[in-house]
């Protein structure tokens, strides 16, 4: 979340997409009710079914999973057509102004650059013009026909209300309501926060659908205000923690991991440390070095020298395009080119796409590592035959499964202390309350004592990399068992020649005199103590962000951006909802997202960016500057705005002998994922209580199609995919409305996600559907928008 | 600071609070109900481990924590004093006593060798021991010092790991170390599906 | 001494069942498996362990859809027909707060109480045979915390407090819902039970059977004749109360938590 739960309650108008609040974070959800309450803001939800969230709406719009961009292209171009957009904001805090290079174009759903025998883009002509000093050339009037304003306007012209309501299936005048509604938000003194999930997420366009809510986002003026902002509703407790800490492609505080043409600690420096792109451009990211040198101190201790490039040599280098996402590992593993697997607490059987292939692919290592509290289906995953042979009518017998499995008992959140990062991006310690049960331990002993039992062979027997393995630091007190605490200073950072705890990020050095496990958190552990563990319930601007409850990355700030809620001389936009004000010497409020002693016009206001400004148009995402509608790799229609060019030109489709896609032909219905609000993920149908709420799984039918299909609430369906399938009683209802798409009718099945062979309560696992689809930029799997079929079993 | 608050403190709160709580006289009522199932715990901080929300809860255990005494925990919920959820707490969050003490929470270090058809029970030492086997295996087996062009690498791709999202930063910042000392490229978490 | 009631905002549920659940936790019911029957509603009606029920009701008018989810439980009426009907005396009370409580030990599983209830909520446990249904959690309201399914309600649908004030809560957000639009917006506190100390806001209270709650309801006539003079026992069981409710405890408190203080 750019802003945060607390903030919601500031909202004029709330757009739910992507997302289902009021079932999936009920908690959450009690600030949009707030701020109906209290400021009489609209809601708008736009999903593909009535979900509770729309039960408690203003306004909804049914749409065909999978047409988001088309409908957001619909928010832009109504913005730009009828004026309501935040002209002032925009041309201050945006790229709108930029010019971009001569060729640049889209035609047929190409951009400019398109590599036919490459089947790649090649991105020149997506380049800013820039004059002799490198700097973007820019026409403040943002009337260049080659300004990104322009070009943004032209993109989007072919959005129409029509076009959207033949895309999306909804109606004209439901999108005409929904977009009145939520560009209210362009007024100075109005803001407009929008809420998504996973819904936005889990699409062959992903990024570029994140992209699009941003933009419309700044049109409105929304980025930076209180109330405003794109706000990720975060799925799993610690899911922003673990991302900040590195997963994929990254180090901690999304450093990018090292790849071999960056030979040395420098090289990787120069390659990742940008320049100005603007002369007032801060461009906080140029402390890239501080960052990265005080993590490789964290890392390396006494052993990372300024000679030896601070150990760099020890961190692993991938090749120049490897990308070792989820979909290509697991592919490589069913291919049975990997040895193993750890999975501390992830369940890939249950929530990777295309079970039948994830259990494959699993038979096929050599060992299996799981630290667990319950017996998960990934555990138990050679027992699919056996537990659950209807769905998966290849996988072998147990005794054809040579994969040795280790199933370890791990601890649960109250048996721990630690910090979890909310969607808020608030760090909450929280403290042990009992021990683990039996033989369960805490799962930091169970890391340490692997790692330390693995070192140890190698310092008896040696192997290769010995180096990179040895020479990780690990020096804790009780090194077996780690103390939270410890590594909690650890990670917030320490200046190693007087020994003292940061203050904060500000004071990293690039020279080897500090160290710091990630520096987005530095700030959270200081001299003063554990900051993740105040409790202090002040709220001294009135606007929800309670400065010291907890601490909030970067550097305590609540609202991201907060610099863009004032103008560039230091103006509020709306003087009544101003969470960062300069008093002429300095700035107070919230922690500013800026220099904090410069004065408003030294500097543009988006400091992360090289740019200075927020960006509409960006080179940075593979399939394009702008965000285009491309339809589902598996889609009932050809894509309305360009048949030709139907999917996402980059969408990633695996091809294993496991992977098929299907066409409407066989499969005429879309299939919709979703979570239910009585249970968390796969999780909660081994306890009790959740069981009950909802024991059985099923299957959402429109009650159109029930009808058609002679089927009644409680007859058994089989739902059919090119993949696999599932079964389950008929939940036939009228909240899932048959929808026209390009001129025919359209139905959508609703497929709830809890339920699999292991559990208290069981049924079919949904991702037995699921096609190994992934989005290009961020390797997410398309679980939304696949197609199916649907029979009376 | 996140404190164990006493029960005692609860107690005189709560007993205080009786009288003026909802600004009506509720003591007469008082002396015709069961006793307080939560009056003699001890109560810890904590943070749902379920969705981001990140709603503060209470757990109630009984035992005072003293050295010989095993806490159990009789109730979970909402902590009235966070911000986000001043004590309220969605279907999941308010079962999750359910979770702590679920029957079906594994308690032994399991084990499946190669084609059988059932767990079996071993020790720590021998999991860890047979795991950092395993796991060395693979990794001799599949180190890279060097790629294909003569540069330095130091890179495991034939083992991956996954996770993180339910535990705590500085679990995931052991698993950073953990990997990265490996060298494994291939690392997700569920943040990422 | 004031009464004491329950407000539920129907117009702010959004139907995520933490109330079902809190309500079970705290007084330590035993959980069993949902009945699937076509709907999101966990179970078809409230059970002798399942006090407190979303009831889910899915509509399509003129208007558009709607879905309306209304929490179902005791009513704690003003004249209870359960208490009424009893004949065991000292098995059902009503506090001089007006939560309407059962009081176990004395109950004789007569079952009289479920036909008395023009509200349909209690339930016979058939291993116990004796009778149950919401308490309005006495056991926290004694000592100033409000029941388990009020403190949990994310949305602030559902309110505690002295009736007269919640009344008056209740009267005037009906008032704003009808300024915004719904001109039948109104709150149900039917007078046939002569009030009830849970009370609702309601979009349309001109039908509170869309959203499973019965339009005008009375105490049944045979229950009302034959139980009238005998109303006087109920009023006595105020001490009874005392020694019941701590039997209650502890013949059926915490299943599972060994050292559980007794």
């Amino acid at each position: 979340m750019t802003n945060g739960w607390t903030d919601v309650a500031n909202a004029d108008v709330v757009l739910v997409m992507g997302g289902n609040p009021a079932e999936n974070h009920p908690v959450g959800f009690r600030f949009v009710m707030q701020a109906r309450l209290q400021r009489k803001a609209k809601l708008v939800c736009v999903d593909p079914r009535f979900s509770r969230t729309a039960a408690v709406s203003d306004c909804y719009v049914p749409i065909r999973s999978g047409t988001d961009i088309a409908f957001l292209g619909g928010l832009i171009h109504y913005a730009l057509s009828t004026g309501k957009f935040q002209r002032e904001y925009v041309r201050q805090h945006t790229n709108a102004s930029f010019l971009i290079r001569e060729g640049f174009g889209f035609e047929d759903g190409h951009f400019s650059g398109w590599d036919e025998a490459k089947d790649n883009y090649h991105r020149d002509t997506w380049q800013y013009e820039v004059d002799g000093q490198g700097y973007a050339k820019i026409d403040p009037t943002l009337e260049h026909p080659r300004s990104v304003f322009q070009l943004m306007k032209k993109h989007y012209a072919r959005y129409t209300p029509e076009k959207v309501s033949e895309i999306c299936g909804c109606t004209v005048d439901e999108f005409r309501k929904a977009a009145e509604m939520v560009t209210i938000a362009a007024a100075e003194d109005k803001s407009g926060t929008v809420l998504y999930a996973l819904g936005w997420t889990q699409h062959s366009h992903a990024v570029q659908l994140i992209h699009a809510a941003a933009m419309f986002q700044l049109l409105m003026g929304n980025i930076g205000m209180p109330g405003g902002g794109v706000n990720a509703q975060r799925g799993h407790a610690n899911i922003q923690g673990s991302t900040d800490m590195g997963a994929w492609n990254m180090l901690p505080g999304y450093l990018k991991i090292p790849r071999a043409h960056w030979a040395t600690l420098d090289d990787y420096l120069k390659a990742n440390t940008p320049g100005k792109l603007r002369p007032d451009s801060l461009n906080y990211w140029g402390n890239t070095p501080k960052f990265m040198v005080s993590l490789l101190k964290a890392y390396y201790g006494e052993r990372a020298t300024r000679a030896n490039g601070f150990g760099y040599e020890w961190l692993p280098k991938a090749g120049e395009a490897d990308n070792h996402g989820w979909g290509f590992f697991f592919d490589r593993m069913y291919a049975g080119k990997m040895d193993g697997l750890i999975s501390f607490g992830m369940n890939p059987v249950a929530n990777g796409p295309n079970t039948a292939k994830m259990i494959a692919a699993l038979s096929r290592l050599k060992w299996l590592i799981v630290a667990e509290n319950f017996e998960t289906e990934t555990a138990a995953f050679w027992k699919a035959k056996p537990l659950a042979g209807q769905y998966y009518p290849a996988a072998a017998d147990p005794a054809a499964i040579p994969t040795e499995v280790f199933l370890l008992p791990a601890s649960c959140f109250a048996e721990k202390d630690g910090a979890f990062v909310n969607s808020s991006r608030w760090l909450q310690w929280k403290e042990a309350a009992l021990d683990p049960p039996g033989d369960a331990l805490r799962d930091q002993e169970i890391i340490a004592r692997l790692f330390l039992k693995i070192r140890e062979l190698y310092e008896k027997e040696g192997g290769k990399g010995a180096a990179s393995l040895l020479n990780m630091s690990w020096n804790y007190a009780t090194p077996g068992l780690p103390s939270l605490r410890e590594v909690a200073r650890e990670v917030n950072g320490r200046d190693l020649t007087t020994g003292k705890q940061l203050n904060g990020f500000g004071e990293l050095k690039d020279d080897g005199s500090t160290s710091c496990g990630n520096w987005i958190y530095s700030g959270s552990w200081t001299e003063a103590g554990n900051q993740m563990a105040r409790r202090g319930q002040e709220d001294p601007t009135g606007l929800g962000l309670y400065p010291e409850w907890s601490w909030s990355w970067p550097a305590n700030r609540r609202i991201l951006y907060n610099r863009a809620s004032v103008d560039r001389e230091g103006k509020p936009w709306d003087a009544s909802r101003a969470p960062v004000r300069w008093d002429g010497a300095r700035w107070v409020g919230d922690t500013i997202d800026f220099k904090s002693d410069a004065a408003p016009g030294d500097f543009s206001a988006f400091i992360m960016l090289p740019e200075g400004v927020a960006k509409f148009f960006t080179p940075d995402l593979v399939e394009g500057p702008f965000p285009e509608h491309y339809e589902p790799a598996e889609s009932p229609v050809e894509n309305p705005l360009h048949p030709r060019v139907s999917f996402n030109p980059l969408g990633k489709v695996f091809t294993s002998d496991r992977d098929a896609l299907g066409t409407s032909k066989d499969y005429p219905y879309v299939g919709i994922t979703y979570r239910l609000t009585e249970h968390f993920h796969y999780w909660t149908k081994h306890t009790a209580g959740s069981s009950q709420l909802q024991s059985n799984f099923f299957v959402e039918v429109p009650d159109e199609l029930a009808r058609e299909k002679k089927i009644k609430s409680g007859d058994r369906v089989r739902v059919t995919s090119a993949r696999g399938k599932v079964e389950g009683p008929a939940l036939v209802t009228k909240r899932i409305r048959p929808l026209t798409v390009n001129g025919k009718t359209v139905y959508q099945v609703g497929l709830p996600i809890h339920w699999g062979f292991a559990g208290r309560v069981s049924g079919p696992l949904i991702n037995n559907l699921t096609p190994s689809v992934y989005d290009p930029n961020s390797g997410t799997p398309e679980y939304k928008g696949f197609l199916v079929n649907l029979e009376k079993a | 600071m996140a404190r164990d608050v006493s029960r005692r403190g609860f107690v005189a709160k709560g007993a205080a609070a009786a009288a003026t709580a909802f600004g009506f006289d509720l003591r007469p009522a008082q002396a015709s109900v069961r006793e307080l199932k939560i009056s003699r715990t001890t109560q810890t901080h904590s943070v749902c481990p379920y969705c981001a929300v990140g709603c503060s809860v209470v757990i109630h255990t009984l035992g005072d924590k003293a050295h010989n005494v095993k806490p159990a925990v009789v109730h979970i919920e909402g902590d009235p004093e966070s911000p986000v959820n001043r004590g309220t707490l969605c279907p999941k969050g308010i079962s999750l006593k359910e979770f702590v003490t679920s029957d079906r929470r594994l308690t032994r270090v399991l084990y499946r060798a190669p084609g059988a058809a059932d767990w079996k029970t071993i020790s720590w030492d021998e999991a860890f021991a047979r795991m950092a086997r395993a796991i060395k295996n693979a990794r001799d087996a599949g180190f890279e010092e060097t790629d294909e062009q003569g540069r330095t690498v130091n890179r495991l791709r034939n083992v991956a790991m996954i996770g993180g999202c339910t535990d705590t930063n500085e679990i995931n910042y052991l698993l950073s170390k953990f990997r990265f000392g490996l060298g494994i490229l291939p690392y997700e978490n569920q943040s990422r599906l | 001494m004031q009464t004491v009631a329950k407000l539920i905002d129907t117009t702010l549920c959004i139907g995520c069942k933490a109330c079902e659940l809190a309500c079970q936790e705290w007084n330590d019911q035993e959980f069993t498996l949902g009945v699937f029957q076509g709907t999101y509603q966990t179970m078809p009606d409230l059970a002798h362990n399942f006090w407190n029920l979303i009831k889910f009701n899915e509509r399509e008018t003129a208007g558009g859809m709607s879905w309306l989810m209304t929490k179902y439980q005791c009513m704690h009426c003003a004249d209870p027909g359960c208490l009424r009907a009893c004949p065991a005396p000292g098995a059902i009370v009503q506090l001089r707060n007006g939560i309407v409580d059962f009081n176990h030990d004395h109950c004789i599983g007569c079952g009289y109480c479920i036909t008395g209830c023009p509200f349909d909520v209690p339930r016979l446990s058939p291993a116990t045979k004796k009778v149950y249904k919401c308490s309005l959690c006495s056991d926290r309201t004694a000592v100033g915390l409000s029941p388990a399914c009020i403190k949990t309600c994310p949305t602030n649908c559902l309110t505690f407090g002295a009736r007269d004030e919640l009344l008056r809560k209740a009267e005037s957000r009906a008032e704003q819902l009808r300024a915004d639009g719904h001109a039948q917006a109104g709150v149900y506190n039917p007078q046939g039970v002569g009030g009830t100390n849970v009370l609702y806001v309601l979009k349309d209270a001109t039908e509170p059977e869309a959203h499973g709650l019965p339009k005008d309801p009375t105490i049944p006539l045979s229950v009302a004749l034959w139980k009238g003079p005998l109303k006087w026992l109920g009023t006595l069981t105020l001490v009874g109360g005392i020694l019941g409710t701590f039997f209650h405890y502890v013949r059926f408190g915490p299943r599972t938590y060994e050292g559980q203080e007794k």
